[in-house]
């Protein structure tokens, strides 16, 4: 059952081969037998995931089954789930129960009757590339268990990726979709900024964040999005607009595509071994009809400076809330109320995260203002207009994912910058708020390799096409680590 | 571009964060050379470049101003660290 795509679900639940609740039992099995190897998961949920299979059950016998009702799905541990510990890996929330759903999580699982399995482990507040942030431990690469599954949504590429969950959420930053899909060789999706609500999603960096999904294929990919976008007036920022039917175009050729290759993604930095993957990827648009471009990006490489002004500063007013007065870590001792602050955050914050919340109060405090934050919000500007520019040139832009595979456990974590530089080619689309994926294209040494495509403002639905028609043609991201088969 | 350890201490003052004596300098060197690759946007030529502060274009909304959420006071205090009727408790504050 665990191999299955998630329209083979829908039709064997619909079609009585097996219940949802078998289903979820099954899941619930693997997760319990390998889990222990991985650490994907901070919290596992069978009672709930019970009782929501067997509402579905009883939704699909009423024939008011929708594509997900009775499919298990694992959150990332970022959406607020009313009744469960909702931590962001982060020993500050450690003890949180949140008091209500994330709007994604009511739309999968009280609309779209999909049943959770637990939360998923990832970088503390999403602030890594890494997974080894988490105050609950590093994940490991269902790959290779001796490297990183990449962060910071690494609990749920690692869970899909090992096969203990059909689908998950994961949220997106700075790359935190892209990066771990790429790493364990998933398809994972960040779709236009403001298509998916914002609401009950723990706040890293407002102007960026993201949710979106990590799966086994764009179909999947597809039918989890659709599900999960739509207005919300809840969120000041969500859009208000129609969601395009994410599956309708899936099947469309891509006869006559414009697919642009930006030089800045191919330069310097670049391993041969996944550039010659990318490049053969190419070649097998080519085959399908696709026209290739040559475009530039020119203010590209300036995405990882503006990133780490604009994302810390704002890190630093979101996180701002968490005092130990109203919920979350409160210190043992403090006698002042300015004591009290300082040491609640200062013990339940880690260290990358209280490295971000000083650059970010650095960079906005006086004197420091100008020369950073306006400065690098002039320089994300210059960005968005080289992506404006570009798509009058093609329809989709490619490149590579990651510079590298995986990288070894403990390798980056006493070097900031090195960390930083693993999210150099997916920032920009976080800056600039298109919609961007990553989908699997080869493997170098064993391990998986990514390529990304980015698209036009609300264009999901054609990269979810150009996706789905390169995995008709292709078969990498049928691969799945062989120690969880 | 280099933060002092004094700069260090500063800083993590203003955002109300404890850390101990012997990570200053740690913290000093690292943050020091995330600030070496935020100096690479000096370089850019953003004369006449308005600031970009949010991806989408976008007014405020604006709703009607009629209550929308129920009054869930308790639920959200269930979780505080310390409450007393329907108060958050903190150290003294005024002598």
């Amino acid at each position: 059952m665990h191999t299955l795509s998630l329209k083979q679900l829908a039709d064997g639940l619909r079609s009585k081969q097996f219940s949802s609740r078998e289903l979820t039992q099954h899941y619930l099995k693997r997760i319990e037998t390998h889990d222990p190897k991985l650490n994907s998961f901070i919290t596992v949920t069978p009672e709930i995931a019970l009782a929501q299979a067997d509402a579905a059950d009883a939704r699909i016998k009423a024939g008011q089954a929708g594509p997900l009702t009775g499919v298990p799905i694992a959150q990332k541990d970022i959406f607020c789930t009313q009744g469960v510990r909702t931590s962001c890996a982060s020993r500050m929330l450690d003890k949180f129960i949140a008091p209500y759903d994330a709007t994604v999580v009511t739309k999968l699982h009280g609309e779209g009757g999909a049943v959770m399995l637990g939360k998923c482990n990832m970088d503390e507040f999403a602030m890594g590339s890494s997974n080894e942030t988490s105050w609950y431990g590093p994940v490991k690469n269902p790959w290779d268990l001796t490297r990183v599954p990449g962060g910071s949504s690494g609990g749920s590429v690692a869970a899909v990726a090992a096969l203990l969950a059909p689908v998950a959420t994961a949220t997106d930053t700075g790359g935190s979709i892209r990066q771990p899909a790429a790493l364990t060789n998933l398809t994972g999706i960040k779709p236009t900024y403001g298509r998916v609500s914002r609401f009950g999603m723990i706040a890293f960096a407002s102007s960026l964040d993201q949710g979106g999904v990590v799966a086994r294929s764009a179909e999947d990919a597809a039918v989890v999005l659709q599900a999960m976008s739509g207005f919300d007036p809840r969120d000041s920022t969500s859009v208000e607009r129609d969601v395009d039917d994410y599956l309708r175009d899936l099947n469309r050729p891509i006869d006559g595509l414009r697919i642009g290759l930006p030089k800045e993604y191919f330069a310097e930095g670049l391993e041969p071994a996944i550039r010659a993957c990318v490049e053969q990827a190419v070649k097998q648009f080519e085959q399908l009809g696709a026209k290739i471009v040559e475009v530039s990006l020119p203010h590209a490489p300036l995405s990882v400076p503006t990133y780490y002004v604009v994302a810390p500063a704002e890190a630093s007013s979101n996180l701002a809330r968490f005092d130990g007065v109203r919920y979350g870590h409160r210190t043992e001792s403090s006698r002042t109320l300015e004591e009290l602050y300082k040491k609640s955050r200062g013990e339940g914050f880690g260290p990358e995260v209280q490295r971000r919340i000083m650059i970010g109060t650095y960079v906005l405090s006086h004197g420091y203002y100008d020369a950073y934050y306006l400065q690098a919000q002039k320089v994300r500007k210059l960005i968005y207009e080289d992506f404006r520019k570009v798509f009058e040139q093609c329809d989709v832009i490619l490149g590579p994912t990651t510079t590298d595979v995986a990288f070894e456990l403990n390798s980056k974590m006493d070097d900031p910058v090195a960390m930083y530089l693993n999210d150099i080619y997916t920032i920009a689309a976080n800056l600039a708020g298109i919609p961007a994926m990553s989908l699997p294209c080869g493997f170098v040494g064993g391990l998986p390799v990514g390529m990304q495509l980015m698209g036009n403002f609300f264009e999901e639905a054609r990269l979810l096409n150009v996706a789905h028609q390169y995995q008709q043609a292709q078969d990498w991201h049928r691969r799945s680590p062989a120690a969880f088969a | 571009m280099s933060l002092s350890a004094e700069q260090v201490r500063q800083v993590a003052h203003l955002a109300r964060l404890e850390i101990q004596p012997e990570q200053v300098e740690h913290y000093a060197g690292q943050l020091s050379r995330i600030l070496d690759v935020v100096g690479q946007l000096a370089q850019a030529n953003t004369e006449g470049v308005t600031p970009m502060a949010h991806p989408l274009a976008m007014v405020q909304r604006l709703r009607p101003d009629v209550v929308t959420e129920p009054d869930r006071r308790a639920d959200y205090q269930a979780h505080a660290p310390s409450v007393q009727d329907g108060l958050f408790l903190v150290p003294k504050v005024i002598e």
